[in-house]
């Protein structure tokens, strides 16, 4: 398939996008006076945290009002801000277009209400000021992954991400499951790390640049079989960051992080960033059908991973966790799928950063009722303690499950349409994946919000202070129009388009389709189903022991087994064998060199006796032999 | 032509710089002749500093106005970019091994009185000082400014000498282990005597091939005179003896170690310094004026030397249990990746600029870090004196954490370890050496680097993870000016280790100028 057009980037220098790299500036300075201030930021640090997310939200603002400006096929802006490395990238640079700056506005827009929201969440904490530096380096390595012009600024970016990622979920490292549980995330993004940087040298060594420009505009002067590799590399990069299949297995552990952290990094920004490389690398994979096709299947292999693991967790954080996973596999689905697909899966990447977001914070506020109970076993009836937060939850819910006009309901009706045309197997399955969302989150509700009280004798649930309920409002907000607002008339397609180039032609939102049906249909029974189970039945305290199959949901389809099965023990091994050789190979030849040298310095040493006499001799010596060497070099 | 002698033109404006050095030299003589005992201290530092400063000043002000490039003193002296580039780093280090040499308690207050006298009790009481020191100082560091601009193989002995005598009486004055001290003084004084011997002889034959001691001349001379190549090849390989001596190149090296012991250790910097580079500069000189022709000759012989002077520094140093030997040795290993350089710059005719200006840049880079690494080895003490025993360096980290980890990075720049100044100087010469075709020589240098880097990170090892001795040797609180030597040290090996390009620039315009034929 050839590669859709994309606009070519004009150089700028004025205005808001002349500075966006305030962006990327402000919340970093926070971060820095924040960790570098120590105990003295104590009392302002969370403002000054907060300040630096609005601020930089502001920039972008301004930034997206001065794009607006310009002709569509303009609206690629670089920015260059100093000379790095020449011949690798040439230019540390900002791109600035339609795609960068959604998700600028994402980041920055969801990041300040989440921001807001930890002062009142994090207020008991003693490191509060640590969690807004975290935050804010955080939201400043997130930015420099999308506004990068180039693969290796994006990669600092995306180690950047990786690094805050750690820092938060092992936030509470005091918790033995925390410091693990950021270990194991940081270990398994290395592999997909690894994947980014082989593709990163093979990108170098095809094309002699690492820029977007440079690379994705000649695509054409490579060979199938490299873009495959490439894209390949890419998607296993991807896989990392974005938890889906086979690299899934650190998401639902990342939920030992503080709530807002989950919300933030691990539901609405970070973990899509594997959606965006899939995406800003759009003409590599549209060269190549097989890589294409591979990524199809990993997203559409994670959405059912997700949705399955979703409902059989009696944790509500990781019945979330799961349905991340889940909404990603849709979003790299609509990627693999071409241009076509592009605009669904950002604009589905957008509503869920919004929803999912609102879904976090408002578990955030049940744990913060409830002790920090996560078991929703022990929920039940929190409708009328808790009105703002149920209601702004039911919102976010019913979005998710894409009921009718709330915004997933446009965003992922747009990514089963786009796969169903472009393989019917794949839309079905999609469309199965949606009731399953539809089981699971009405599962989740019904636990929560609804039936008997199951409540520790301890728990006195209230509803949470106004610094929290806001930002859960607001995002709600975004639950209801913004899905309508991005999709009726194409209008999010349009706009990004320049960005990523337009499809061949545009499916057009269409909500009486079969799989549109069938999608509504699949979702109401899941949901009945749920009711029958968990809304109308008693809900035991403890789980039931269930079948086989509720097992294997519940040890995450044995995702942690497989991967210390197939990676851990023989990494082990391998392991033990190197230091094995190491001992007797390596060392002994390295020790038996050492003892030679000493002993040759040792011996040698005798030489030098301090008597003059034998210096002067070796002078006499040495020079009688170079005055010799002279004369046999000169009479050669 | 009746007889009379025509009175030669001397350039005074470009020669001022030397002029200072050596005028400072002589008016500290009268001061310590006329001058009250107890005001010579205090006349005699301003004194050098200033001239060291003047001198300095001028020399930056000839390079902004144009560097010359003229043979001045009736081609007696050249003065030209490599060699005014050496007196700006040999002022500049001079600068700072006085700022060390000024400290109290590094040289003996009566030289003549026989240790463990009573003369030497009543010198010590009555507080005597050696305030020659001062003048001394300036005339090997005047010595030191003309050996590398010598354009006359006369002029180049007579440099040798005067760079030389006074640090033959310098290294004769340490206050503490005055034995050691004298008897070091004894040997560097007959092994220089005997080396320079060596110099003059070549010069003498080199004289009866080419009939003049102009460098440039001789190099002219060079393929033209028939029959005669045994005189030299004798006068080449005897000159070379002579210089090679001076830089401590193997088997020439064996003085090293005993005098850098020995002498004060404010002197052992100065030397470690200031006479290497002079001694580069000039064998540099006169290897590519006079002998650059013949390079197809003595290049393959300093190859030999070369990779032999490598190989018994880093693998001697290893057993050295003595800091200031250890040192010794390392500068021995230094002296041999610098000769690497200069067999690159002889590349087949080609007369490689990019290996002058990798010397020139090495130099810069090691004579910091050489000055710095012995200022703090000033600072180590207990009762006796300097601590020097390795073994009592143990757990030095844990005690003056910030002392042990100045000094760590001082071991790490003579690694040449990236971001250390040490680095860029390798890498420099390094790279010129393969471009010039001396890539077994690299091989042999990467080598002999990893041995040496045994030894560094060895004392780096003892300093930190082991546990300091009860009774160990403490850190004296440094004074104003040797805090200074440390600080400006460690800042130079930093800053010519990440933002080298200035510095390198310098180089490099140096070497574009070329030596004056």
């Amino acid at each position: 398939m050839e590669p859709a057009e994309i606009a070519s980037i004009a150089q700028h220098s004025g205005g808001a996008i002349g500075v966006a790299w305030l962006m990327i500036a402000l919340p970093l300075v926070g971060a820095a006076v924040l960790l570098l201030g120590g105990r003295r930021t104590d009392k302002f640090g969370h403002l000054l945290g907060v300040l630096m997310a609005v601020a930089s939200f502001v920039v972008g603002a301004l930034v997206f009002v001065q794009l607006l400006g310009f002709a569509p096929g303009e609206r690629r802006r670089g920015v260059t801000l100093f000379e790095f490395i020449p011949g690798l990238v040439d230019n540390v640079g900002l791109l600035v277009d339609p795609l960068s700056i959604s998700f600028c506005l994402l980041i920055t827009g969801v990041g300040s209400l989440i921001h807001i929201y930890s002062i009142g969440y994090m207020a008991h904490d003693p490191a509060r000021r640590r969690f807004f530096a975290y935050l804010n380096l955080f939201v400043a390595a997130m930015l420099l992954l999308v506004l990068a012009d180039n693969y290796l600024i994006l990669f600092v970016g995306w180690e950047g991400v990786g690094l805050a990622s750690y820092l938060l979920i092992g936030f509470w490292q005091h918790k033995p499951s925390a410091a693990t549980a950021a270990k194991k995330a940081f270990i398994v993004n290395r592999v997909g790390d690894v994947g980014l940087l082989i593709a990163m040298f093979t990108i170098f060594a095809t094309f002699h640049s690492l820029t977007f420009s440079g690379v994705l505009d000649r695509t054409g002067d490579a060979s199938q079989g490299t873009l495959t590799a490439i894209g390949l590399l890419l998607l296993v990069g991807a896989c990392g960051k974005s938890a889906q299949l086979p690299l899934q297995a650190w998401l639902l552990d990342a939920m030992e992080g503080p709530t807002p952290v989950s919300a933030l990094i691990h539901a609405a920004t970070m973990v899509t960033a594997g959606v965006y490389l899939i995406v800003r690398s759009g003409p590599i994979f549209e060269g190549t059908g097989t890589a294409q096709l591979v990524v199809t299947i990993v997203g559409v292999a994670t959405l059912l991973a997700g949705a399955i693991i979703g409902t059989a967790k009696d944790d509500i954080k990781k019945a979330l966790a799961g349905s991340t996973m889940s909404q990603i596999g849709y979003m790299v689905l609509a990627a693999g799928v071409g241009p076509a697909g592009y605009a669904f899966a950002i604009a589905h990447l957008i509503t869920h950063g919004f929803f999912k977001a609102n879904l976090f914070l408002g578990a955030g506020s049940v744990m913060h009722a409830m002790n920090d109970e996560v078991d929703m076993r022990k929920y039940g009836g929190l409708r009328t303690v808790m009105p703002i937060t149920f209601a702004t939850f039911l919102i976010g819910y019913l979005a998710i499950i894409g009921f009718p006009l709330l915004s997933g309901y446009f965003t992922k009706d747009g990514i089963i349409e786009t796969a169903m045309e472009h393989s019917a197997v794949l839309g079905w399955l999609a469309v199965l994946g949606a009731g399953i969302t539809g089981f699971y989150m009405s599962r989740l509700v019904f636990m929560t919000f609804f039936g008997k009280k199951r409540w520790d004798a301890k728990a006195h649930p209230h509803e949470s202070p106004a610094v929290m309920t806001w930002p859960l409002i607001l995002l709600s907000i975004g639950s209801i129009g913004l899905g309508a607002f991005l999709i009726l008339g194409n209008r999010f397609m349009i706009f990004l388009s320049p960005a990523v180039g337009a499809p061949a032609h545009s499916p057009a939102f269409n909500p009486f389709s079969v799989p549109g049906l069938a999608t509504l249909a699949l979702v109401a029974v899941g949901a009945v189903f749920a009711w029958m189970r968990y809304g109308a039945a008693e809900v035991p305290a403890t789980a039931p022991r269930g079948s086989f199959l509720t097992t294997f949901a519940r040890r995450d389809l044995y995702g942690d087994a497989l991967n210390e099965a197939l990676f851990m023990r023989p990494g082990q091994w391998l392991t033990r064998l190197a230091v094995f050789f190491d001992n007797r190979g390596v060392d002994g030849l390295v020790n038996g060199l050492a003892a030679f040298i000493g002993g040759t310095s040792g011996r040698v040493r005798r030489i030098q006796t301090g008597f003059v006499r034998s210096y002067a001799l070796s002078i006499f010596v040495g020079a009688a032999v170079l005055v010799g060497a002279w004369f046999v070099v000169g009479n050669l | 032509m009746n007889g009379t002698i025509p009175a030669p033109t001397i350039e005074y404006g470009m020669l001022a710089p030397l002029l200072v050095v050596f005028g400072a030299a002589i008016v500290g003589v009268l001061v310590e002749a006329f001058a009250p005992r107890y005001l010579r201290s205090a006349i005699h530092l301003p004194i050098t500093l200033l001239s060291l400063l003047i001198s300095f000043g001028l020399i930056v002000w000839q390079w902004i106005e144009g560097v010359p490039t003229k043979a001045a003193a009736m081609g007696a002296i050249a003065v030209d970019g490599p060699a005014m580039f050496i007196w700006g780093t040999i002022l500049v280090l001079a600068f700072v091994s006085v700022l060390l040499i000024n400290d109290e308690g590094h040289f003996v207050g009566s030289a003549a009185a026989v240790p463990g006298s009573a003369e030497e009790e009543q010198a010590l009481y009555e507080g005597a000082a050696h305030t020659e020191v001062y003048p001394l100082v300036l005339f090997a560091v005047g010595g030191m400014m003309l050996f590398p601009a010598a354009n006359d193989l006369l002029i180049a002995f007579v440099a040798l000498e005067v760079m030389s005598l006074p640090l033959y009486l310098l290294c004769g004055l340490a206050r503490r282990r005055r034995l050691l001290s004298q008897e070091a003084a004894m040997k560097y004084f007959l092994l220089g005597a005997f080396s320079s011997a060596f110099f003059l002889y070549g010069t003498a034959m080199i004289y009866g091939y080419a009939n003049s001691l102009d460098l440039a001349k001789i190099g002219a001379t060079l393929g033209t005179v028939g029959g005669q190549d045994m005189l030299l090849y004798l006068g080449g390989a005897m000159i070379s003896v002579g210089l090679l001596f001076k830089i401590g190149g193997a088997p020439f090296q064996a003085w090293k170690p005993d005098v850098y012991q020995g002498a004060p250790t404010p002197i052992t910097a100065l030397m470690a310094s200031g006479t290497l580079i002079a001694a580069f500069g000039a064998l540099v000189r006169v290897f590519w004026v006079a002998l650059g022709g013949l390079d197809w000759d003595w290049r393959p012989v300093f190859y030999g030397v070369a990779v032999l002077t490598m190989l018994v520094g880093a693998i001697l140093a290893i057993t050295q249990t003595d800091i200031k030997r250890m040192l010794a040795y390392s500068s021995i290993a230094h002296g041999g990746f610098l000769l690497i350089g200069v067999i690159a710059t002889g590349s087949a005719q080609a007369q490689n600029t990019s290996a002058l200006s990798g010397i020139l840049f090495y130099l810069v880079a090691y004579g910091f870090t050489t000055v710095g690494a012995f200022a703090v080895v000033t600072m180590v003490r207990d009762a006796g004196g300097e601590a020097w025993h390795l073994s009592r360096w143990a757990g030095l980290g844990k005690r003056s954490p910030l002392l042990a980890g100045v000094f760590a990075f001082f071991l790490l720049a003579f690694a040449g370890i990236p971001l250390t100044s040490g680095f860029f100087g390798k890498y420099a010469i390094f790279q010129a050496a393969v471009t010039g075709g001396a890539l077994s020589l690299v091989i042999v240098g990467v080598v002999a680097s990893a041995v040496a880097a045994f030894f560094y990170v060895r004392v780096i090892v003892l300093m930190f993870f082991s546990d300091p001795a009860a009774d160990g040797p403490s850190v004296v609180l440094p004074s104003r000016g040797t805090a200074a030597v440390v600080g400006l040290a460690a800042l130079a090996t930093v800053v010519l280790g990440v933002f080298p390009q200035p510095v390198l620039d310098l180089a490099h315009s140096a070497a574009q100028s070329l030596f004056v034929r």
